[in-house]
């Protein structure tokens, strides 16, 4: 009884906590980061070096008047960010955080569960997050929206099947779709899985940018661009669940090259033994570390690279990545038979 | 007994979504009433342990398919709103009456036909279907039935290739 | 208890309220909508089989049902947009081009 539904449920709130917590956080760490690459200090004067920024923030656009289109349609503009939110939110039920630990006198693992899917799921739950998308432009009843949005899920789901197909030459290593098993097998390895494929960790990392809507890959929403994209006539909180969906989503991407690239809770060498203070970093500190060092790539790449044009993003999608996903897919099926 | 109330539950939202895809006005909603459906069938195929199924019908079905009916019918609405004239001459309750009999009729046959709990035990092959659902299905798909599964990527590319040609503005 | 007679009632009323809504529509997307729910049907019966029977094969064939539908669906919002684009109506009542 304890066991099937007190402690999952523990495990959901906690992790819907940090999660939330964390991209507010997200929103400030963006800000910083850009600020530092841009040689100047970012938001400094609320709370000592600009640590309750966010909760001005969110303060702010609580407060904000809600405002709904007189034609639009009520139901799907009020469920577009909903939809938008939740995916990048139930992801997490799988994304292992480390090993069992001894808590207590239960053996509880750190994952919210394991499921003999796990990767797809993550896959499947990803491209129910386009909907959203598509369904704020469209409620909106306006042109410059409804384009932005058709445009953004068009490069979505160009971008999903480069990514998918990247991830099944890496199932096929790893040899199962469970996200634990994934990462044990890294271990069993001795080798994280960047240096078995890093061809796929390169299409991932940049089918992950274009998945999040992230820059370089930002023309959907970029403000220059059609009169702010897809949520132009969003304003107060509905806004502020887009925006939060899009950091979401990328610690969504980060966590989930952490496990499959870098080794999920595992500690650098593992099997060379006077590395083995390393252990003392507990393990999901270790992922933690690992997804931070993702999360700081995709602020820094924000920062320093310039915007692609939609008809070059399309075309990279289309014309490069699948190719270049499907060449490492039989690369990766011949080296597995030969060795 | 968790299974009685799961089964009801997916089964009223299966024929719930189902009934107002069918009869919404608003072809958009009825898109959206369509992938709620097909999750809810996903949620069935893991209630009957076929948890690849499951994940392969929201990747391709709910997540695919869907968002091209919901695409088509932006680009067909932009110009008229939806209209659902019917012709004078038609009458809609001969169409329930019809699907109402047929409904009965299979019902009826599924109740009474005396079909027995068939455990025919030479038919069951991979006893670990539940637990293995990806590896079965994978030695299936390559081994047994490997020309079907060639065939039906011969069938996508096809259809791809006509799906384009098709939408093309010129030629 | 839930039987597989459980699972066919409710794929019979599924496959019903499709047929109902291919013969009773007039929008042509809405009646490929009802195609889909057939077709979902027709998956859930195969499924449930799979299940009583212990036996992989019905749900390789759902899997191939799933792959046509994709098929048919990509085919047929083609044949659609082609033919909105020369007459600019998606009621079945006005497409009737080849009746002359």
């Amino acid at each position: 009884m304890i066991d099937t539904y007190l402690i999952p449920l523990i495990k959901v709130l906690f992790v819907l906590n940090a999660t939330l917590v964390g991209v507010t956080y997200m929103v400030l760490l963006e800000r910083k980061v850009i600020a530092w690459v841009q040689v100047r200090l970012g938001p400094m004067r609320v709370g000592p070096y600009g640590v309750l920024q966010p909760i001005a923030d969110a303060i702010k656009l609580i407060l904000k008047e809600d405002i709904t289109p007189t034609r639009a349609d009520k139901w799907v503009f009020t469920a577009a960010p909903i939809i938008v939110m939740v995916p990048a939110l139930i992801t997490f039920a799988v994304i292992p955080f480390g090993p069992s630990v001894n808590l207590f006198g239960r053996e509880i693992p750190l994952y919210i569960t394991d499921i003999n899917v796990g990767l797809l799921y993550i896959v499947s739950v990803a491209s129910i997050g386009v909907y959203g998308i598509i369904l704020g432009g469209w409620a909106s009843n306006s042109k410059f929206p409804l384009l932005a949005s058709l445009r953004a899920s068009a490069q979505l789901i160009s971008y999903e099947v480069a990514v998918t197909m990247t991830l099944v030459s890496l199932i096929m290593t790893a040899g199962s779709l469970s996200m634990v098993r994934i990462v044990e097998s890294q271990y069993e390895m001795n080798l994280w899985f960047i240096f078995v494929q890093p061809v796929a960790f390169v299409l991932f990392f940049i089918g992950g940018l274009a998945e999040t809507n992230r820059a370089p890959f930002d023309m959907a929403e970029a403000e220059q661009e059609l009169t702010g994209g897809f949520h132009t006539e969003y304003s107060g909180m509905r806004f502020a669940l887009f925006f939060l969906a899009e950091y979401a989503n990328m610690i969504v991407v980060s966590a989930v090259a952490t496990t499959l690239f870098l080794g999920g809770w595992l500690a650098p060498f593992p099997n060379v033994g006077w590395l083995n203070f390393l252990e003392f970093i507990p393990t999901w500190m270790w992922f933690l570390l690992k997804t931070f060092v993702f999360l700081y790539v995709f602020l820094w790449v924000r920062a320093t690279l310039p915007r692609y044009r939609y008809d070059q993003l399309m075309r990279l999608g289309w014309k490069v990545l699948i190719p270049v996903a499907i060449a490492n897919l039989i690369v990766t099926g011949i080296v597995k038979v030969i060795l | 007994m968790g299974e009685a109330i799961a089964f009801y539950v997916i089964a009223a939202l299966i024929l719930g979504f189902a009934v107002l895809v069918v009869s919404t006005k608003n072809t958009v909603h009825a898109v959206l009433f369509l992938v709620l459906n097909f999750l809810a069938v996903a949620a069935l195929y893991v209630l009957l342990t076929a948890q690849f199924l499951a994940v392969i019908q929201v990747l391709v079905y709910a997540g695919g398919i869907v968002v091209l009916y919901l695409f088509v019918v932006m680009l067909v609405n932009l110009k008229r709103p939806p209209e659902d004239h019917s012709a004078p001459q038609r009458h809609p309750w001969v169409g329930f009456a019809l699907s109402g009999v047929v409904l009965a009729q299979l019902a009826a046959i599924l109740l009474f036909g005396g079909f027995g709990a068939a455990t025919d035990s030479s038919v069951a092959q991979n006893s670990d279907l539940a637990l293995n659902n990806v590896e079965r299905i994978g030695m299936l798909l390559y081994t047994d039935y490997l020309i079907p599964f060639e065939v039906a990527s011969m069938l996508l590319l096809v259809a791809m290739v006509g799906a384009i040609i098709l939408a093309k503005r010129e030629l | 208890m839930i039987t597989p007679t459980h699972y066919m009632l409710l794929s019979a009323a599924l496959f019903m309220i499709g047929v109902a809504g291919v013969l009773l529509r007039r929008n042509i997307i809405v009646i490929f909508m009802s195609i889909e729910l057939i077709l979902n049907a027709v998956n859930i019966n195969l499924v449930a089989f799979s299940y009583q029977l212990q036996n992989g094969i019905g749900q390789v064939f759902a899997i191939f049902v799933i792959a046509v539908a994709a098929a048919e669906a990509a085919v047929g919002l083609g044949i659609i947009l082609a033919f909105y684009r020369n007459k600019e109506t998606v009621n079945i009542d006005e497409m009737n081009l080849m009746r002359w």
